[in-house]
């Protein structure tokens, strides 16, 4: 899906710009990218379309599984190279996110879960008592399964961690380099007006 | 106050607010005091009282109701409670008397019970209503940032409650320094250490994204939610801590401001990646909390004297009964999250180091006068202060349970500004050594006035 809407931007922007497509035509190429960004979102099971008119990206409501708040980025239609290595980064860098803490998450609920049925078997004990609420374990109990969990996924975050600051750094930095060129671009055309 | 009582709801806001009787989504009427939702063809209402407790107006079999929330026994960190607690204190929502609703708006009504959650409702730093919060949290947002917003936004990247404990316990040790107090030098003492908090901070919240997301705690802080982005948290953080050091260097003094750039080394180079890695984050981030002091001592004096590192060293045998007994209860999160915390990994070692600092803290009180920085009255007077934690401090190693790490938690929190207001009170004058029969009087007499809790 992805692939397809970065081969529409092409389409519908690069190449137009490139023959010097009349504007009308550029707008309808616009107008076109715009849906395909909604199905985009909407096949990525988002349920959410920013509307047409927005020119910023839109950050939702957490995920249940992984905690983290989906972003949906803005494609502008004339997106340079820089800004696209920028928009892929932090696209990538929310996928990884996602993936990694939504198994995390998972799998911490499902151990979780198996060690209270444990702990309530070996007590003789069912998941549910009499009048139909789930049993719980105390804390001091439950104690033991956190530092076991913990314990057992200390070299998955080491490598995550590593992975998360490397990435925080990278986007960071594409942001500095966007937000300069974008300054310069700013500055340049207000100077050749002063000099003329 | 946790009773259900019987209320008709207010009949004034019928005329008050226009309400759209239409069918589709949900109609919302913002108001200090008062919330209303329409949902399909229900009407919902609920209020609360900012200042007191969060009440709600719930709707069964055609029975307006109104109740206080039951409490329910999540992880949520006491600290997270107690800055809500400072948040309400704050909140001063005058309201007034209202008259029941007009009858036929409540027959339109459904049975339903309306229930939110609390974890939705508790926000660091909300002030408006609990529900509209909650629908505001499951709403898609545009990343466009407002200038209005940007202060709030600021604020709670710096994290502006602890910059300004930090400040105050730089300014406790200014005061102690035994030469005569100079304005000046306080004030640029005192804002560049804020400043090199501020940087600090933020910077501690631009590497922890993706695992304040995932805590309780620390999910609703301004990068989790797309506030701001993150080269402005880092710019804020340069614009704050490189004048905020120069500041400290040139205006103070160059042994102050290279503490002051150690500390921000420290916290986020050291402390921030060792969380995940080591428990030997609490101790190096024990050091972080002592040194503001010492910076505050360096400040007046020039110079790094035996008082500055009990000053440091009491602050420093501080932070393990806070931190220990806050971290007893956020067990769960640090498990989930990653976190290498000795609550989790050696719960043992964690209750023995909360007690040994308890009883360090009596030690360090007895050494103040021995220095010459405060009278003999101060480990007196502060013994009972020094014992009560200390009793917390073992009750909290014997019962290992979550009301004595709540207690101990609390304890600290008043235990510091009372330490350092007794140490304070009994500071040895350095001018008025020759009336020193005379001072012993006076400071006598002010910490009679104390009272102690």
């Amino acid at each position: 899906m992805r692939i397809i809407s970065e081969l529409v931007t092409v389409v519908c922007f690069k190449v137009p710009s490139r023959l010097g497509i009349d504007s009308r035509l550029r707008r309808s190429s616009e107008a076109a990218a715009v849906l395909l960004r909604r199905c985009v979102c909407v096949s990525q099971g988002l349920g959410f379309r920013p509307p047409a008119h927005s020119h910023s990206d839109w950050i939702g409501p957490p995920d249940k599984h992984s905690n983290l708040r989906p972003v949906i980025f803005y494609v502008p239609p004339e997106e340079s190279a820089l800004e696209r290595r920028l928009r892929e980064a932090r696209q990538e860098a929310q996928d990884s996110n996602q993936r990694f803490w939504a198994r995390h998450n998972r799998a911490f609920r499902q151990e979780k879960e198996e060690f209270i049925y444990s702990r309530l078997k070996a007590k003789g004990l069912e998941m549910r008592d009499e009048s139909g609420q789930k049993a719980t374990l105390s804390a001091e109990e439950m104690a033991d399964f956190y530092k076991d969990f913990l314990s057992k996924n200390f070299k998955k975050h080491l490598l995550y961690n590593r992975d998360w600051y490397k990435r925080n750094f990278t986007i960071t930095f594409l942001m500095g380099q966007v937000a300069l060129v974008r300054a310069l671009r700013w500055l340049r055309p207000r100077k050749k007006n002063v000099e003329q | 106050m946790s009773a259900a009582r019987r209320c008709r709801p207010p009949r004034a806001l019928a005329g008050l607010f226009a309400l759209r009787l239409r069918n589709t989504g949900v109609q919302q009427i913002r108001c200090p005091c008062v919330h209303l939702c329409r949902v399909g063809d229900r009407l919902i209402t609920f209020q609360y009282f900012n200042f007191l407790k969060r009440m709600y107006v719930t709707q069964y079999n055609k029975d307006l109701s109104q109740q206080a929330k039951p409490k329910s026994n999540s992880t949520v960190s006491p600290f997270h409670e107690l800055q809500q607690l400072d948040q309400e204190r704050k909140v001063v929502c005058k309201i007034s008397p209202i008259s029941p609703v007009h009858q036929s708006w409540s027959e339109t009504s459904s049975r339903s019970e309306l229930r939110e959650t609390k974890s939705a409702a508790e926000t660091e730093d909300s002030l408006t209503p609990v529900g509209a919060e909650f629908k505001e949290d499951r709403q898609w947002k545009e990343m466009k940032l407002r200038l209005d917003d940007l202060p709030g936004i600021l604020a709670r990247l710096s994290k502006i409650k602890l910059t300004a404990l930090v400040v105050s316990t730089a300014s406790a040790g200014f005061a102690m320094a035994p030469v005569p107090f100079e304005l000046t030098c306080f004030l640029l003492a005192s804002l560049g250490t804020g400043l090199a908090s501020c940087a600090a901070n933020s910077i501690n919240q631009f590497f922890e994204v993706p695992f304040d997301s995932n805590m309780n705690r620390t999910k609703n802080r301004p990068l989790v939610r797309g506030q701001i982005s993150p080269l402005l948290a880092v710019c804020f953080a340069a614009c704050c801590g490189i004048p905020g050091i120069v500041l400290l260097t040139l205006a103070v003094n160059p042994l102050t401001g290279a503490l002051g750039a150690l500390n921000i080394f420290l916290y986020t180079c050291c402390y921030t990646p060792l969380k995940r890695m080591s428990i030997a984050n609490t101790w190096v981030g024990a050091v972080v909390g002592a040194i503001p002091p010492v910076m505050g001592w360096t400040a007046a004096t020039g110079s790094l004297d035996a008082g500055a590192l009990l000053l440091g060293g009491i602050l420093y045998s501080w932070q393990f009964p806070h931190f220990n007994a806050l971290s007893w209860g956020l067990r769960e999160d640090y498990s989930r999250g990653g976190y290498c915390m000795m609550s989790v990994t050696h719960p043992g070692l964690c209750r023995r180091v909360a007690l040994r600092h308890c009883l360090a803290l009596i030690g360090l009180s007895t050494v103040a006068p021995v220095l010459d920085i405060t009278t003999w009255t101060f480990p007196i007077i502060s013994l009972p202060i020094n014992l009560y934690i200390s009793y917390l401090g073992f009750r909290f190693y014997r019962d290992a349970d979550r009301s004595s790490s709540r207690k101990l938690f609390f304890c600290s929190l008043w235990h510091l500004p009372m330490l350092l207001l007794v140490m304070f009170t009994c500071k040895k004058s350095v001018l008025e050594k020759e009336d020193k029969g005379d001072l012993l009087g006076e400071s006598h007499d002010r910490a009679m006035e104390i009272r102690l809790p």
